[in-house]
């Protein structure tokens, strides 16, 4: 969209993810903190976006192979985190459910088994 | 198209587009319940709503006019679903004392959104710019994008009743909707792959070509391809499954549930469910008449230009048809829709729904392989098409399918013999003990 | 909303002009704002669990606006159609079992969190936003978000990164069912 500075889809990505680190720091249940880790993926997805919107050399797709294919490569990116964010959330809620199953509560301050 | 719409500002087209199509929708919908419940009762043998809206004149009263005197106005009934919609408009609205307020405001409408929503990249006709309401070039996944947002009214809803057969309903029909989103995907990925396109106009456009590439005078529906065959059966499984139909309907099986996520919804909000229920089937049928039925042509799949080509003196006869399957196309389309949903309340009349462990296996390990050994075929063939030909692309995509279907079968076999289920749904009248308690359904995390 | 964001951005952009593409923006950027704020302030898992739906759905109308239709709908499909899904089945089986461990209790690091929060984002925009005030105007070509580009690209050039992220979703699918199934 012309006529809106990269910099605002900075400042925006970045806010969510300070948001998502403040919401890890300050949040107890690990499915909330869960939720903070995935808004801070998708600040990071938002500027790669921006970025490859915003491209700073003049690439044109096709120019040559290697130029092309880093004018994709943001978006490469961007699906690339998806999945891992996708594989991510498989585990990680079965892990939080596991946890429950063991110890009937998921208090992330009460997970202190490995405490010496 | 007329010259004062193209003069139109592209926001007044916009919305001349949606009202096109929200329009005859919303009008669709009360006739359906009427079409459901007509069609129901002649399946069981019963009459149905046939009385409302029927006027019988007196035969002597002054304010008659003198034609009208003791005839009768028929209407089959029609007016019936408009009579229910009063009725519970005008009922008391209880919403429940300890309920989630905000969400339970907010789930009625967010299981009507998707079912309207799921439309827009539909094309109802060959009326450029004004149908469909936007053709994107990402037209399948709109829909897979927008029909998984409808987990969210029932999920929502069964959360915020505050009651555990809401709750348990909710439940239910995440798993389900999550389960039958990826058999439909993958059916579509077939359609997609083969057409080689996204947008839905151009899954018309490739279905008005000639069947199979060889046969000039019927047109490639891709119900009569054979991969399109496969994918359309799984996809109409699916899509009854996505729109919690019979035998599906287990988020509001009656005798287990009450009545699942929405027992605690009662007038306009319960309407407001009912009706997204039923304009998500009419949707439903349209993306199926698009993909698979050929669209918004004439539900006989003949190529009527070719016809007019090659026998000259039947196309004075054929320009008739050719300007109907234009001109017509509204009509055709709505003709497919309603056979659709006749399918739909034939189900519903003839199965019998589906235990929880059949509906996750049914969707786990029959529709999915079934789509997925469908996908990979197809892109066998699209692929040997290129490097070899049509001829030993055929030959290799049949050995590929014959291969996959060996694995598939040997797979199954590996499976541990089946349990017994038996123990586990004996209801025992006297006290059970502890260790004899039969588990929880592993329905958790799949 | 408007004034949350012009509050953040509105030093930095002084020398624009406001055009309806730009208040379109600000209006998606504060919806986004303020539900990413609420996915960390409500006590309620369920109610930050909506406010993320909202933001993944509002970050996928921006990725519109930035022409990325193909990843704007892919983030509606991944992240609102089956991550959050996801969210919302466990945050139902818990309520279901133990309702009470979905509230959160305050907590106090409260101050020292948002304390960090406000130092970091000023900082990181100290330092990287000034650099970037001039660029206003796209360098990618049209179409470059396309399902057709972006296929293209991701089985010629990224073909190796794509199977190895394939490789990694088969793991995530076999550790799941590892730790979902019950008897080994």
């Amino acid at each position: 969209m012309s006529g809106v500075p990269l910099a605002a889809y900075l400042a925006l990505g970045l806010f969510m993810f300070m948001t998502g680190v403040v919401g890890v720091v300050i949040r107890r249940s690990p499915i909330v903190i869960f939720m903070c880790i995935e808004l801070m993926l998708n600040a990071v997805n938002l500027t790669f976006l921006a970025f490859a919107r915003y491209q700073f050399s003049p690439m044109v797709a096709g120019n040559s192979f290697k130029e092309g294919q880093s004018a994709m490569a943001g978006q490469m990116m961007v699906i690339f985190v998806m999945a891992v964010a996708a594989a991510e959330v498989a585990v990680g809620l079965g892990i939080i459910m596991a946890i429950f199953r063991l110890r009937d509560n998921i208090d992330i301050d009460e997970m202190n088994l490995l405490k010496g | 198209m007329a010259e004062w719409y193209d003069n139109l500002h592209p926001v007044w087209q916009a919305l001349i587009r949606v009202l096109l199509f929200v329009g005859p929708l919303l009008t669709m919908v009360p006739a359906l319940i009427w079409f459901e419940r007509r069609v129901l009762g002649w399946f069981q043998d019963r009459i149905g709503p046939n009385r409302v809206g029927n006027i019988t004149f007196q035969k002597k009263d002054k304010w008659v006019p003198e034609f009208l005197r003791g005839k009768k106005i028929r209407l089959f009934g029609l007016i019936q679903p408009i009579a229910d919609g009063i009725k519970l408009f005008l009922k008391e609205d209880i919403t429940p004392s300890s309920v989630d307020k905000v969400i339970y405001f907010l789930a009625p409408a967010l299981a009507l959104f998707p079912a309207f929503a799921l439309g827009a990249t539909l094309p109802w006709g060959p009326f450029k710019g004004l149908t469909p309401v936007a053709d994107v070039n990402i037209g399948v996944l709109w829909i897979m994008a927008i029909s998984s947002l409808g987990v969210y009214g029932v999920v929502l809803s069964g959360y915020a009743s505050n009651n555990k057969y809401s709750l348990l309903g909710g439940l239910r029909s995440s798993a389900q909707l999550i389960s039958y989103e990826l058999g439909m995907g993958v059916s579509l990925a077939c359609i997609a792959l083969s057409t080689g396109s996204l947008k839905l106009t151009d899954m018309v456009t490739a279905q008005e070509g000639p069947l199979w590439g060889v046969v000039p005078a019927v047109s490639n529906w891709n119900i009569l391809t054979p991969h399109g065959a496969i994918a359309a059966v799984v996809f109409a499984i699916c899509m009854v499954a996505e729109t919690n139909r019979a035998p599906f309907d287990l988020p509001e099986a009656e005798n287990e549930l009450v009545a699942g996520y929405h027992t605690e919804y009662s007038s306009m909000k319960f309407a407001v469910f009912f009706m997204g229920e039923y304009a998500a089937m009419a949707v439903y049928g349209g993306i199926f008449a698009t993909v698979f039925l050929g669209g918004w042509h004439m539900p006989i799949p003949v190529r009527w230009d070719y016809i007019a080509e090659s026998q000259p003196m039947l196309s004075g006869v054929v320009s008739y048809f050719q300007w109907a399957d234009f001109w017509m196309a509204p009509a055709w389309f709505l003709l497919k829709v309603w056979i659709i949903i006749f399918g739909f309340v034939w189900l519903r009349a003839t199965m019998p729904r589906l235990r929880y462990d059949q509906l996750m296996s049914l969707g786990w390990k029959t529709l999915l392989p079934i789509a997925t050994v469908n996908l990979i075929v197809v892109a066998t063939w699209l692929l040997l098409q290129e490097v070899a030909g049509p001829g030993p692309a055929l030959a290799l995509s049949v050995c590929t399918f014959a291969a996959l279907w060996i694995i598939f079968r040997a797979v199954t076999r590996l499976e541990p013999a089946k349990e017994n289920f038996l123990p586990n749904r004996e209801i025992s009248m006297v006290e059970v003990k502890p260790a004899e308690k039969p588990e929880a359904p592993e329905a958790a995390v799949a | 909303m408007l004034n949350l964001f012009a509050a953040v951005a509105a030093p930095k952009m002084a020398g624009f002009a406001i055009t309806g593409e730009l208040l379109f923006f600000a209006a998606l950027a504060g919806l986004a704002m303020l539900s990413a704020v609420g996915v960390v302030a409500f006590n309620n898992a369920v109610r930050s669990a909506l406010c993320l739906v909202l933001n993944f759905f509002v970050l996928a109308g921006i990725y519109f606006t930035l022409n990325a239709e193909m990843m704007g709908i892919t983030q509606v499909v991944v992240y609102t159609g089956a991550i959050m899904v996801l969210f919302l089945f466990v945050i139902m089986l818990l309520n279901l079992s133990a309702p009470a461990l979905l509230q959160d209790k305050n907590d106090p690091k409260t101050a020292v969190g948002m304390t960090l929060g406000m130092v970091m984002f000023t900082l990181v925009a100290l330092q990287v936003l000034p650099g970037l005030m001039s660029k206003t105007e796209p360098g990618a070509v049209d179409g470059y978000g396309s399902p057709v580009n972006v296929g293209r690209a991701l089985f010629t050039g990224f073909v190796i990164p794509f199977e190895a992220v394939s490789i990694l979703l088969l793991i995530g699918i076999v550790g799941s069912i590892l730790l979902a199934k019950r008897r080994f």
